[in-house]
C-alpha cells in the first residue's frame, strides 16, 4: 500500500561546509560549523533563517559520537524565534536518511514549517570515531566484544565480510572494485578529500588493518558540517530550487539484526548482511517500486564490504550474488552516457565516505537532492529516483527515496 | 591471486590491559568465569538461551534464568585477523573470533583464539575455552585451537 505521506514533504535547502581531514577543522567549533551548514541551507532554500521551526536529528542527536547538539543552543546562536518540533532518531548513523521521515512526521503533524536535519562532525584526537568501540569506558554490555580487541567499526565490520565470504566466495577482489569505483567519481569534485584515480595495484598494497579489510576499505576519517531543510510541498514550490520529493521513507529494523556488530549474535543469512532488509522491503512496499527503478543509489559506505551487502539486501541483486555483480561493473558511473554499465544502477556518484568524506550519511543525502535536481556534479541523465541508506549500524537503519519534482 | 600474509602465531590480548564491568544480570556469568566454570544465560522457562545476560527472556518474559556449566568447547563462526595491540598502537597479532558455543544453542561469545597461526584460523574450527586473568581479579574466557 502506497505510503500516507508520499510526495507531501521535500528536501529544499543543502548546506555543507568544506571537508577537513580529520582534526583539522580545529580551530572551528561544531556550532561555527553547524551554523555555517544550516545558513547555507537556508539560502540555497531562500529561506530566512527566521523560517526554521524544527529540528529532526538522527544519531541521538550527536555531533560524532561524543558531541551532542541542542536545538535550545543552537537557537541562541542562530536567532530561530520559535522551535515547535524538536525530536531525534535513535541509535547512531544507521538513522541518517531515515531522520527525514521524522522531519516529515513533524510536518505532516503541522508541528512545524520548516525542518532542519543535521550532522557536524569534529575528530579531535580524544573524539576519534575510529576507535570509538575500544575507547569507550567498560559497562556491562560492551563488556562481551571490547575485550576481544575488536576496537573500531571497521574491525568489527571485518569480521561480517568474512562470514559472507566463506558462506558466498565473495572475494577481496570485489571489495576493491568498490573502493576504486567510487574513487572514480571524486576526480572532478573540488570539496572530495581523495581525488586521485586508484588503481588495483595500489589497493592491493594498502596496509591490512582487520584482515580481510584493507586500509582502503575504511571510509575517510574527516569533519565537516551538513545541514539539509525539509518542508512541505506547497511551501516547496516557492523555495529557489526543484523540490526534491520525499517519495518513501523508513527506519528501523528487525530483532535478528539488532545490535548488530556490537552484539554478534545475528543467525545466518543475517549475519552476513547489512541488515537493510527490513528498511528496504518497505520502501519499496511504500512506493510500489523496486531496485531497478532507481537511477542512482547512494549507499552508505562506512566500509567497503557493506556497500556489497545493501545491493543484495536491497534487491540490485540476489543474496550471495554481490561480488559477481560488482565486479560485472554495475555500480560504475559512465560520465559519458551520464549512465549505469552493464545494466547496473549508478552507486555513490559523489565519492561516498569511502572518497569524498564521511559526515556520517549526510553527503549521500546531499547527493540525492543534487541528482533529482540536475545539478550534480556526476549528474545521472534525467535522474527520477534516488535511493538514500544509513547504515549498518545498530537499529534503527534507514531508508529514502527521493523523487524529482 | 594475492599469496595468503604468514601473520604467525595468533596472540592473546594481555590481560592486564583488559577491563570489564558487570551488572547484577551479568554478573553470574563473570563469577562462574572466576571459577573456570564456562556458563551462559538460559531461561529457566523455556530454556532459550541468550549473551550476552538480559533481565527478561527475549522468547517467552520470564525473568528465571539458568547458568548450566557448558563444556567449554565452541566453534568459530567468524574472526578478523589483527595486528596492532589496541592498548598501545605496537605490533601484536591477534584473532578476535565470534563463536557458537557447544550445549548453548543461539549463544555467542566474542574472544582470542592460540595454539595456532592467526592465518590457520577458519570458520568452522573447534576450539576449547582459556581462561586469561584480566584487571580487578575478573577471569576473562579466551580459546585454543582444539
Amino acid at each position: 500500500m502506497a505510503w500516507a505521506n508520499q510526495d507531501k514533504t521535500a528536501i529544499v535547502g543543502v548546506g555543507a561546509t568544506d571537508y577537513y581531514v580529520r582534526g583539522k577543522s580545529w580551530p572551528r567549533t561544531i556550532n561555527d560549523m553547524a551554523g555555517e551548514a544550516i545558513l547555507k541551507a537556508c539560502a540555497d532554500a531562500g529561506i530566512s533563517i527566521k523560517d526554521i521551526d524544527g529540528f529532526a536529528y538522527y544519531s541521538t542527536a550527536g555531533a560524532g559520537y561524543l558531541d551532542k547538539f541542542d536545538t535550545a543552543s543552537l537557537m541562541e546562536t542562530l536567532g530561530m524565534p520559535n522551535i515547535s518540533f524538536s525530536a531525534t532518531l535513535t541509535s547512531g548513523g544507521g538513522g541518517c536518511p531515515g531522520a527525514i521521515g521524522l522531519a516529515t512526521a513533524g510536518l505532516m503533524n503541522e508541528d512545524c514549517k520548516y525542518v532542519v536535519t543535521l550532522m557536524a562532525l569534529q575528530q579531535l584526537p580524544q573524539h576519534r570515531l575510529g576507535v570509538v568501540f575500544g575507547s569507550a569506558a567498560p559497562n556491562p554490555e560492551n563488556s562481551f566484544l571490547q575485550p576481544s580487541g575488536l576496537v573500531g567499526p571497521g574491525h568489527l565490520m571485518s569480521v561480517l565480510a568474512r562470514r559472507h565470504m566463506h558462506l558466498y566466495g565473495t572475494t577481496q577482489d570485489a571489495f576493491g572494485e568498490i573502493v576504486m569505483a567510487t574513487r572514480a567519481n571524486t576526480h572532478n569534485r573540488p570539496k572530495a578529500v581523495r581525488k586521485a584515480p586508484l588503481t588495483k595495484e595500489e589497493y592491493d598494497a594498502s596496509v591490512m588493518l582487520a584482515d580481510p579489510l584493507r586500509r582502503l576499505d575504511f571510509c575517510l576519517e574527516t569533519d565537516g558540517a551538513v545541514a539539509v531543510i525539509t518542508t512541505t510541498m506547497d511551501r516547496a514550490k516557492d523555495c529557489r530550487h526543484k523540490p526534491a520529493v520525499v517519495h518513501a521513507c523508513a527506519h528501523g529494523g528487525q530483532r535478528e539484526w539488532g545490535r548488530a556488530f556490537a552484539w554478534m549474535g545475528m543467525l545466518d543469512p543475517h549475519f552476513a548482511s547489512s541488515g537493510h532488509k527490513f528498511t528496504a522491503d518497505r520502501i519499496w512496499a511504500q512506493s510500489g517500486l523496486a531496485a531497478k527503478d532507481m537511477d542512482v543509489a547512494l549507499l552508505y559506505d562506512h566500509f567497503s564490504p557493506m556497500v556489497l551487502m545493501q545491493l543484495e539486501d536491497y534487491g540490485f541483486c540476489e543474496k550471495g550474488e554481490g561480488n559477481d555483480y560488482v565486479l560485472a561493473g554495475k555500480i560504475r558511473y559512465d560520465a559519458a552516457a551520464q549512465g549505469g554499465v552493464n545494466g547496473g544502477v549508478p552507486v555513490n556518484t559523489h565519492g561516498g565516505n569511502l572518497s569524498e568524506a564521511y559526515i556520517i550519511g549526510m553527503t549521500h543525502i546531499v547527493e540525492g537532492v543534487e541528482q533529482v535536481r540536475g545539478t550534480a556534479i556526476n549528474q545521472i541523465k534525467d535522474a527520477e529516483f534516488a535511493l538514500v541508506s544509513g547504515g549498518p549500524a545498530s537499529l534503527p537503519v534507514s531508508s529514502l527515496i527521493l523523487r524529482s519534482a | 591471486m594475492r599469496e595468503p600474509i604468514q601473520y604467525g602465531p595468533a596472540k592473546l590480548l594481555p590481560g592486564e590491559e583488559i577491563r570489564i564491568t558487570t551488572n547484577p544480570n551479568t554478573e553470574p556469568f563473570w563469577e562462574a568465569a572466576k571459577a573456570h566454570k564456562l556458563t551462559a544465560c538460559q531461561c529457566a522457562q523455556c530454556g532459550h538461551f541468550r549473551m550476552p545476560p538480559s533481565p527478561y527472556c527475549p522468547e517467552c518474559s520470564s525473568r528465571e534464568v539458568d547458568w548450566p556449566t557448558l563444556p567449554g568447547t565452541a566453534t568459530v563462526f567468524s574472526f578478523a585477523v589483527c595486528n596492532k595491540n589496541p592498548a598501545n598502537g605496537e605490533d601484536f597479532i591477534y584473532v578476535p573470533i565470534v563463536v557458537d558455543l557447544d550445549g548453548a544453542p543461539g549463544a555467542r561469545l566474542n574472544a582470542n583464539v592460540t595454539g595456532c597461526n592467526a592465518e590457520d584460523v577458519h570458520i568452522g574450527m573447534k576450539v576449547t575455552v582459556e581462561w586469561t586473568e584480566i584487571q580487578d581479579g575478573w577471569v576473562l574466557p579466551n580459546f585454543r585451537k582444539a
